[in-house]
């Protein structure tokens, strides 16, 4: 049996000072009002308002920061002899303990979907390895899919414990956390929640009823191929990319998409030195893959949509086994022109003769 | 990360829950190569010793690593590649066309492009960059033991070409005849020009010259580098075809190679993408399913033939 805790809605924030002790910090959704309003992962601090609303963006940047120090260069003279320069480069990673709360299932399953390329690939990144080590996640699971949710249509689920170190879920009088990992079985352990043992079943219900309230998942396992086998249909991808802004809102939102950029900031040879950046990047935008010759592999938004299903839905399954979409929908949601991964997914699949059909009514 | 599930979940969880995919490894494994040790995201630093102007856009510059026992110690096969940084600027991905016998420096011919290349050619001899070195698959060239070797270079596509020729003629005695076919638009673009001579008179070596248009004082052949290889001929029994060049060139190569009967597992080219990483992650530089900067830059024709036409 699993470590089970349990903690009332008006003992949460004793729990939050709980986690953030030792310098801790503690990201939780915090609601902020604004025309749009949204929900975003903010550090945590005692008294603070929090919220458990599902968050507008993902808290992948507690792995990957949107931009983030990799190198610090400068000039460093020869104490000794000081017309013999040499350079001075710092790679120190930073990474504070952090526990991500409260974020969900499909954002946890992001963190494991990261892991692969970045930790298990032919090379390991030792930025992301510090700031993965030092992360706790303690997922709230959901009480019901929501019309862009179709977690359960890419081997997740509103109870998915992938990615997570804790499963929080909601009961009539409070909250059920289950430890899934090591980790999460020792940060309960050092908490000083009762047990929880006896509320696991309502926990059980609970999750059970968030799976009742899911559509049924089409079958997805011939994707992969059927997505790869649409690569040359350009009339495919140009009709569903017709709208595209090439915003890049879709990878923004995305607690999946991992494309960054390296970019260098000030002087290198100077004695104030600068900085070599490391950025989130978009798959989506013209410039992405334009190389210095001005040749570019990617010139069109359709080549570029193609890109970005084929590698969460074709690719990265091909290098890795699974699809790399945790189905969160939020690239559905905040598309500014109503674009829906799930009709591309699913119109790749269907038979090509209806397909030639469509291109006909088209 | 393991995940451990209540024995008494329902079924509908179990369902779902008892199988994460755990599996984390890479369902296709890298041909072994020399790989940098530790942070590759750190370059070693470096000092220029050498540049070599190559033609009107083309430079070539000599580096050395600044840490002696790591330059010592730096091992690389023909047709692995280096990201060159000048801080401030950013990184460039350039092959190294020294052969890796040449242990006293890495040599990089940069051809000015973008903003990198001309910060790379604005370097001179004493000054500091940083290398990340080596990246990337070489060429297979203990597999062609045995075997002719049918080299073409075409503009800057002979930088890769020169580590691999290099490299081969040392140990002549394992290889069959070994040709080369280096073309450009006109001399004036030609890199590498003052070792055109040894090249030809290398009794190892069948080298041809070839620009596009008649030049004066020009005494080698005029044509374009497909035309001039049909010309050639060569005999595709137990031959492998190398080479590099620009895309137009390549492609029209591979069609000449064909016609004179070279199967595309012979045909072997190189590919440039443009790079920030050069790790495999940061996704900038993949053609289906594999990237450039790790499965490549070296494919045969055969492997580029079963990929997604991406190029
Ligand atoms: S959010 Fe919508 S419009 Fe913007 S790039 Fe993505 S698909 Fe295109
Ligand atoms: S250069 Fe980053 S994935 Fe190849």
């Amino acid at each position: 049996m699993s470590t089970i805790r349990f903690v009332t809605g008006d003992g949460l924030p004793a729990f939050l000072t709980f986690l953030a002790r030792n310098g801790r910090r503690v990201l939780v959704p915090v609601e902020k009002p604004a025309v749009k309003s949204s929900t975003v992962f903010e550090t945590w601090s005692e008294g603070k308002p929090f919220s458990l609303q599902k968050a507008t963006v993902p808290a992948k940047s507690a792995v990957l920061p949107q931009c983030e120090t990799l190198i610090r260069y400068k000039k460093s003279k020869n104490p000794d002899n000081p017309s013999e320069v040499s350079l001075n480069l710092d790679d120190t990673p930073e990474a504070t303990p952090t526990v991500v709360f409260a974020c969900r299932p499909c954002d946890a399953r992001g963190y494991a979907v990261l892991d692969r390329p970045f930790l298990h690939g032919p090379y390991a990144d030792p930025y992301y390895r510090a700031r993965r080590e030092a992360l706790t996640v303690i997922t709230l699971t959901c009480s019901k899919g929501c019309d862009t949710c179709f977690c359960h249509w890419t081997g997740g689920g509103p109870s998915s414990p992938e990615g997570s170190d804790v499963l929080m879920t909601a009961v009539d009088d409070g909250y059920v956390l289950q430890a899934i990992t090591t980790a999460g079985k020792e940060l309960l352990n050092a908490s000083s929640l009762p047990d929880g043992a006896e509320r696991f079943p309502l926990a059980e219900e609970a999750r059970k009823r968030a799976w009742a309230s899911l559509a049924p998942a089409p079958d997805l396992k011939d994707v992969p191929q059927k997505v790869a086998s649409r690569f040359s249909d350009m009339p495919f991808w140009l009709h569903w990319t017709e709208r595209c802004l090439s915003c890049g809102a879709c990878t923004y939102f995305c607690p999946t998409c991992y494309c960054f950029t390296i970019t260098d900031e000030g002087e290198a040879m100077s004695a104030r030195g600068g900085r070599r950046l490391r950025s989130w990047d978009n798959c989506m935008s013209a410039l992405f893959t334009r190389e210095a010759s001005g040749h570019n592999p990617r010139l069109s938004k359709a080549q570029r949509m193609r890109n970005r299903v084929s590698h969460k839905y074709a690719t990265y399954p091909e290098n890795w086994g699974t699809f790399s979409c945790s189905g969160c929908g939020r690239c559905i949601g905040n598309c500014p022109v109503g674009l829906d991964i799930r009709e591309i997914v699913l119109a790749c699949v269907r038979h090509s003769s209806d397909i030639a059909q469509e291109t006909q009514e088209r | 990360m393991a995940s451990k599930t209540s024995s008494s979940s329902t079924d509908l969880q179990t369902r779902q829950i008892s199988k994460p995919a755990t599996d984390i490894s890479m369902r296709h494994t890298l041909s072994p190569r020399p790989m940098m040790p530790g942070n590759p995201y750190l370059p070693m630093p470096a000092t220029v010793t050498e540049i070599i102007p190559e033609t009107a856009n083309i430079k070539t510059l000599r580096v050395v690593l600044e840490d002696d026992e790591r330059m010592r110690d730096f091992k690389f096969q023909p047709g692995q590649v280096g990201q060159i940084s000048v801080f401030g600027v950013g990184e460039a991905t350039f092959v190294i066309n020294s052969p890796p016998s040449q242990k006293a420096y890495l040599q990089f011919s940069v051809m000015r492009a973008g903003e990198v290349t001309a910060a790379i050619h604005k370097l001179s001899p004493g000054d500091k960059v940083g290398v990340r070195a080596p990246l990337g698959n070489h060429f297979p060239w203990q597999e062609w033991k045995g075997k002719s070797l049918f080299l073409v270079g075409g503009g800057i596509g002979m930088a890769p070409i020169r580590t691999i020729m290099l490299h081969l003629l040392e140990q002549k005695g394992d290889y069959g005849k070994i040709s080369l076919l280096y073309g450009a638009r006109s001399p004036r673009d030609m890199a590498y020009a003052y070792e055109m001579p040894a090249w030809l008179d290398n009794p190892d070596l069948d080298a041809t010259f070839c620009i596009d248009q008649p030049f004066d004082g020009w005494s080698h052949k005029v044509g374009l580098i497909p035309n001039i290889l049909l010309e050639l001929k060569p005999n595709p029994q137990n031959c492998v075809a190398v080479l590099c060049g620009p895309p137009i060139m390549i492609k029209f190569t591979v069609q000449a190679l064909e016609k004179l009967g070279f199967p595309p597992e012979s045909i072997v080219t190189t590919l440039e993408k443009r790079m920030k990483c050069g790790i495999g992650i940061c996704g900038r530089c993949n053609i289906g399913g594999r990237y450039v900067c790790v499965d490549g830059p070296v494919f045969t024709w055969k492997q580029l033939q079963e990929l997604p036409p991406e190029i």
